[in-house]
């Protein structure tokens, strides 16, 4: 095994700061998705075209990004349901 | 120059040339052989083929089309990436093995995309299996060689069915052409289907590569992401397009490895379970058949073979540098290692389909085509997938790896060629992002597609977007599972845990039944003897010893009595 290098460290988890910041470009650009969203469907001011829809869920208002954060959360609701009952110890094969 | 050398035949050489080798030499014959290889492809005569004749049958272990030539190039790509990354390997990680066994994988895996019928296929398909074990052997751990071991009982298995079913294909038809077969209920096509199945990870049939390829060496497993599973892609396009059963089987692929990911605490196992949900879009795309989604399936193959074998490449570089690839035990390597995590985020952005990485441009392809043929059920479940390996493969690895908890772990970067190869591959994600055009000339079918319009990109990155701000909230407010130290079961737990219980519960049966038997006889043995022994024991009327004397005095009663009778 290659060293470790556990050194005498500074245990900070990212600077707060530079995090934080990094947080609010990402919380914008959510934001900014949802605009686009609400001009293409609602009011064309920019985007003079609707969104393409090659399925009928499509048409619906915020399809994505409600799908995406609903299937996200359900997603990792269930795996922790299944860590229940699927988790053991990690010497489990071996004993 | 027209030249016909079968490209397969190239790297056995090369392998052994590498056995014999040492140093310099050996590690330029290990990035020549797949430059040499591709040049070789490049003046490979289209029509070009190779037949032998064998018992009776035609072999064709060579044959040149559009198909193979794709798969060709990729493996050849890969090859010379995996062999940079190991480059450095030394004499106690096994090296000459392991360089050995990657140059006759790759071959095998070449050989096989080039097979003209299922015997030679057979043949390249169990060379396959045993070189890779090797990769997962070379470990040197004791749980190394149990998943090695395993992984190739599968996989000779997966070798036997093939070879029934083709010998019966060739008995039912006179044929054993590796072309179209599809499923015309035949039991020959079904034991094919089931011997292609097992090495494409077929659900239940996919827990070898979640067993195995985590126990693989940190180079080994980057091998191992890029061929096994891909020939299997590659064998169902030609012998399976357009079976209707595959497009349920490769939604269940896309479906159900995302939420084994999320609780997985072996980064390298959520790679591998994240490689089934991608290989469940190729079958889909297979299933579906047609020309866009065919060639949605082989992009799809493409890509993933780069950005899987870039992610796998970057958790190497972790376990090589820190020897732990556990979540639970990383977290603040970045500090140390930015180089490294820069490339795994692009790694990571490339298998989530980011606009400009490349699953963008080829993902979608499958998911255009089954709206296109009208399978509208088809489409939420992918797009659900989509989202999932955004969350595992995405935000999961480089997170809990890099950033997360620190974990108080400061190592360097990896050797150069490590990162060299990485560099490579990182740059080859964007590319092939960034000018579909290149990789869409060489789709063996015909058919347009354009990727970047505004409604797919804007669609696109809302899906990642509000996918990331789920995983976001649920960190922040504590719902999202942390890393635990623990194994969660799955369908390897029948053979692993059930079987040996059940055979050993099977033989205590049998033990207390042969047990009774062998008692109840011993004591009608036992009464016997110890009725003999009543009688002719030492202590038996039968054995008491009578001095010599006492017969005399006896003899002498006796006469005395006569003689007191008769007189």
């Amino acid at each position: 095994m290659s060293d470790l290098g556990h050194r005498n460290v500074e245990k900070d988890d990212m600077k707060p700061k530079r995090t934080n910041q990094l947080f609010k470009v990402f919380y914008f650009g959510c934001a900014i998705l949802l605009l686009v969203e609400l001009d293409m469907q609602l009011t064309n001011l920019v985007f003079k075209e609707h969104r393409h829809e090659y399925h009928s869920l499509e048409g619906l208002l915020g399809f994505y990004p409600v799908y995406a954060f609903g299937g996200i959360v359900l997603l990792v609701l269930i795996a922790k349901v299944m860590r229940k009952l699927l988790m053991r110890r990690e010497d489990y094969y071996d004993l | 120059m027209i030249s016909s050398y079968p490209p397969a035949a190239i790297f056995f050489a090369g392998a052994v040339l590498v056995a014999i080798t040492r140093g310099r030499l050996r590690s330029s014959l290990m990035l020549l052989i797949p430059i040499l290889g591709a040049l070789n492809l490049r003046s490979l005569d289209p029509d070009a083929s190779l037949t032998l004749s064998f018992m009776g049958y035609d072999l064709v272990p060579f044959k040149v089309t559009g198909l193979s030539m794709l798969f060709g190039y990729l493996f050849h790509l890969a090859s010379f990436l995996g062999n940079l990354f190991a480059l450095h390997l030394e004499d106690r990680e096994h090296a000459g093995l392991q360089h050995t066994s990657a140059l006759i994988y790759a071959g095998s895996a070449i050989g096989a995309v080039y097979a003209g019928d299922l015997i030679s296929l057979f043949v390249f398909w169990e060379i396959l299996a045993l070189s890779s074990a090797f990769l997962i052997f070379a470990r040197g751990t004791e749980s190394s060689f149990n998943a090695g071991f395993r992984y190739l009982v599968i996989h000779v298995l997966s070798g036997v069915l093939l070879l029934s079913g083709a010998l019966l294909r060739a008995h039912n038809t006179g044929s054993i052409g590796f072309d179209h077969i599809g499923l015309d209920g035949s039991a020959a096509g079904i034991i094919i289907l089931v011997a292609f199945g097992i090495k494409a990870a077929f659900p239940f049939f996919h827990s070898w590569l979640t067993d195995a390829y985590p126990e693989g060496t940190p180079t080994g497993t980057v091998f191992l992401s890029s061929f096994t599973t891909k020939v299997a892609i590659f064998a169902l396009v030609r012998s399976f397009a357009g079976t209707e059963a595959l497009i349920y089987v490769g939604v269940l692929m896309t479906f159900f490895p995302i939420f084994f990911a999320v609780i997985e605490n072996d980064l390298r196992r959520v790679l591998s379970y994240s490689m089934i949900n991608q290989m469940g879009f190729m079958v889909t795309g297979v299933g579906i058949g047609t020309a866009l989604a065919l060639n949605g399936a082989v992009a799809h193959a493409f890509a993933d073979v780069i950005f899987k074998g870039l992610l796998f490449m970057t958790m190497g570089s972790v376990l090589q540098m820190t020897g732990r690839i556990n979540g639970s035990d990383l977290g603040g390597l970045y500090k140390t290692m930015p180089i490294t995590t820069g490339l795994c985020i692009v790694g990571a952005m490339a298998i989530s389909a980011f606009p400009l990485f490349s699953a963008f441009i080829t993902k979608s392809m499958v998911m255009a085509a089954a709206l296109e043929q009208g399978y509208n059920w088809v489409w939420p479940f992918l797009v659900f997938a989509s989202a999932g390996v955004l969350e595992h493969a995405g935000i999961k690895i480089p997170y809990f790896a890099f950033f997360g908890h620190d974990s108080g772990i400061r190592v360097k970067e990896p050797p150069k060629n490590m990162l060299m190869a990485m560099g490579i591959a990182a740059t080859l994600c964007v590319v092939i992002g960034t000018f579909p055009d290149f990789l869409y000339s060489i789709l063996p079918f015909e058919a347009d597609y354009h990727p970047y319009d505004l409604t797919h990109v804007v669609t696109q990155l809302q899906l990642l977007f509000f996918g990331a701000l789920a995983v976001v909230w649920m960190m922040k407010s504590g719902i999202y599972p942390p890393e635990i130290r623990a194994i969660n079961i799955d369908v390897e737990w029948f053979y692993r845990w059930l079987g040996p219980r059940v055979i050993g519960s099977i033989g205590s049966r049998v033990g207390s039944i042969d047990r009774k038997i062998r008692t109840s006889v011993l004591n009608v043995v036992n009464s016997s003897m110890s009725l003999a022994e009543r009688g002719h024991g030492p202590k038996g009327p039968m054995a008491r010893a009578v001095p010599a004397g006492s017969m005399v005095m006896w003899v002498v009663i006796l006469l005395t009595v006569y003689l007191v009778l008769f007189l």
